[in-house]
Parts: C-alpha cells; structure tokens; sequence
C-alpha cells in the first residue's frame, strides 16, 4: 500500500535536512518525545523496584550513578528542556501566536509563518537543552 | 548507465553557451509493475531553461512516452509538481540554473499514487479539497440580496487574499511529513482552504467546516513543521492558514 501511495514513509521524518532548522525542530521534538517516553517507562519500572526491599533498591539507584547512568541522565535533561521550550513555542504557534498576519503575498513569496522569531525560539530551545545538559554533567560528575 | 545526448542541431534550446546537465528521469509504471529506475540524458541549457522545458527536450528528441502532466507553462495550473533534486517542486516554475547542479534529478510527488513517470493522482487530494466546501456557503446570494453585492473592506480581504492563490499543484501535501505517514490526513492544502472560506466575512460556513477538520485525521494532525509553506510556489503560507484555523477551535479566535 505504502509503495502505491509513493508515501515517503518515517524516512520523510528522519530526514530533515531539507526545508530547514522548522523540519529540524519537527524531527527533534518526535526523537525527544519518544525518548521522554522511554525514559518514562523506565523510570516506572526503576521506582517500582522499591516494591522489592531496600537492597533491591539501592542496587538500582547504584545502576544510575554509573558513567553512563550519567550520561542518560544527561541526555534526559537535554530532551526535557528542548521538549518543553519548543513545545511552548509551538503551543503558542498552534493558538495563531507568532505566526505573522495574513495579507496579499508579494514574489518571492516569502512565507510569513516561517520567520526569525519561530527561528530564535527554536535555537534558543536548543541552546538552554545543551546548557541544562552541562549543568546536570556538572553537578553529576562533580560530586 | 549510460547518457543519451541530443546533438546541436537538433536542440531546440539555441546553444550560446555550452552548459549542460544531466537529466535523471525515473521511470515507474505501476499498472504494469514496473519498479523505479533512472534514465539519463545529456541535456543543453540557457540561463531561462526551466526543469520542464528540459524534460520537453528529452520527449521531443528520445524518449517520447516518458510520463509528465503540464499544461500553463507559468505555475498557474498546478500540474507540473515533481520531486526536483530532493524538493517538490513545479517544474515549469525552477530554472535549471537556480538548482546549482550539473546533476537534476527528477522524481513523481511523494505522498500521492503514481500514474507513470513523474504523473500522479490528484484524485484524493480534489476530493478532500471539496469535502470542505470551498465556495462561499450562505443562504441569500448576490443575485437575491437586496443591496446585489457583499461589500467587503480592504481590511476584511486582506485576511483571505494570500490563501485564494492555491492552484491545488499538491507540493503543501508531498513536503508536509504528517502526509508522509497518514494518508488519511486532510493535508495543508484543503486546511489552507478551509481557512480561506472561514475567513471570508461572506461566508457563514464556519461551523460545518470546523466539524469537518475536527477529527482524528483532520487538523490536530498538523504539528507545524512548516515544510508546506517552504515549497509553496504561490506565497499561500498553508502553515500559517492552518495555525490560524486551529485558534477559531481553541477559541483564539471567532
Ligand atoms: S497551498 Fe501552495 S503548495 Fe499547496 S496546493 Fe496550494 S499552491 Fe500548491
Ligand atoms: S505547467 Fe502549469 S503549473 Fe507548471
């Protein structure tokens, strides 16, 4: 059915190099929702495992003080904060908020709803992930 | 794989210059299950050479059932969309030189079934585009009024005017991802044109089309990843006109 429709399938998701850092954000916010949601079930399953005594737990918070129980812990951070800035800015995008007023288009046609602020909101939802990232690396490796 | 070349004499392109490309044209048909492929040809160019003329030039010279729908010639009619290097684009509307290639691949639309060669079905998307009323829906008319005309102010055009360029050439629904995935989607182009109707102060339509666009597949399927605006060739902006949409539902607007 997919080959009939000539549906460009999830490979049209993973590659976002070509209309912009707006397909960019699009495919970052799909990697970093499924990976909060992953994350999510993990972090159900590591908290169900007090259930199961003291020692069971311990031996599962010792998992997370590992160098790479950092690293994933800083990566979680890195997909929260861009999560949530860029989905704030496309709250407010969805409500008709920053995406510029409708009015006769002139050649070259330059499209109002792709504009700077939805770009600085976007780099800046990147930047504020890598410094969180830094910070949680910081405290986490710096105990 | 080897290039065919048509030879200067016979060229309909006046060769000033000796610039040329290769033209990668697929080749499909899935009628009779004939899977993708890539012909090549060598193909002379000027600098007002468009990706159609190009393609004209290889069915004149070698190959002429290679499948391609055009008509206007000036990116009015909307037929002529195709994947171009990687992009959807009209292929009457791209000159060769503003691709920046020696190398022009040429590919059906994405999202849409193919026919043959670069020609797809628009069957699907004209009757999504119907399904949201896009006429002006009131119970008088111009000719039963009394005063025979609906006035309008500058202002109350300008909220619909850009979305009334649509020429329904499909690139919107080929870029926009949510396609790529769910072809049950409405898609930004009858979206844009829901907005268009809804935003017209002579149309009293808002509440059927805004049933229409409230369902699994219909607008909250649209995550803004702009992509629709970026291959517009008539500055519609679907992404814009969608956004706006989803305010009357949220109650943004009214
Ligand atoms: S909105 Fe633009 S890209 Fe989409 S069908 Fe209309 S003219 Fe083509
Ligand atoms: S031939 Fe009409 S839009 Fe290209």
């Amino acid at each position: 059915m997919e080959k009939q429709e000539n549906k460009e399938g999830i490979k049209g998701w993973l590659n976002p190099g070509r209309y912009g850092i707006e397909r960019f954000a699009y495919w970052l916010m799909r990697l970093t929702g499924i990976g909060l949601l992953v994350y999510f079930i993990a972090h159900i399953y590591e908290t169900s495992t007090i259930l199961n005594g003291k020692a069971a737990w311990e031996k599962m918070l010792d998992l997370t003080q590992t160098t790479e129980g950092h690293i994933i812990l800083a990566i979680v951070i890195g997909m929260c904060v861009f999560h949530t800035a860029n989905g704030i800015r496309l709250m407010l995008g969805h409500g008709g908020i920053g995406v510029g007023k409708p009015g006769r288009p002139d050649y070259p046609y330059t499209p109002r709803s792709i504009n700077m602020k939805n770009k600085l909101c976007i780099y800046a939802s990147i930047g504020l992930a890598a410094l969180a990232m830094m910070y949680g690396l910081g405290v986490m490796f710096g105990e | 794989m080897s290039t065919t070349q048509i030879s200067e004499e016979e060229s309909q392109t006046i060769v000033s210059s000796p610039k040329s490309i290769i033209l990668r044209i697929s080749r499909s048909n899935p009628q009779t299950g004939t899977a993708k492929s890539f012909m090549e040809f060598k193909v002379p160019y000027e600098k007002w050479t468009t990706v159609l003329d190009a393609i004209l030039e290889v069915k004149k010279h070698f190959d002429h059932s290679v499948g391609v729908r055009y008509s206007c010639r000036q990116a009015t009619c909307g037929s002529c969309g195709m994947i171009i290097n990687g992009k959807p684009r009209l292929a009457c509307f791209t000159k060769i030189v503003e691709l920046n290639s020696d190398v022009v691949t040429v590919e059906p639309m994405n999202n849409f079934p193919v026919i043959r060669d670069l020609a797809v079905n628009f069957d699907r998307m004209f009757s999504t585009h119907k399904k949201l009323k896009p006429y002006i829906v009131r119970d008088d008319s111009e000719i039963t009024s009394k005063t025979k005309e609906f006035l309008q102010t500058p202002e109350e055009v300008e909220k619909y005017i850009q979305f009334s360029s649509c020429i329904k050439c499909g690139l919107c629904n080929s870029a926009c991802p949510t396609m790529a995935t769910d072809s049950s989607f409405i898609g930004p182009q009858a979206l844009a044109q829901a907005y268009r109707y809804i935003a017209d102060s002579r149309d009293k339509g808002k509440n059927e089309r805004l049933k229409i666009i409230d369902e699994p597949h219909g607008i909250w399927r649209c995550h803004f990843a702009g992509s629709c605006s970026m291959v517009c060739p008539k500055g519609v902006d679907p992404a814009m006109g969608i956004q706006l949409l989803r305010g009357y539902l949220l109650g943004f607007r009214r």
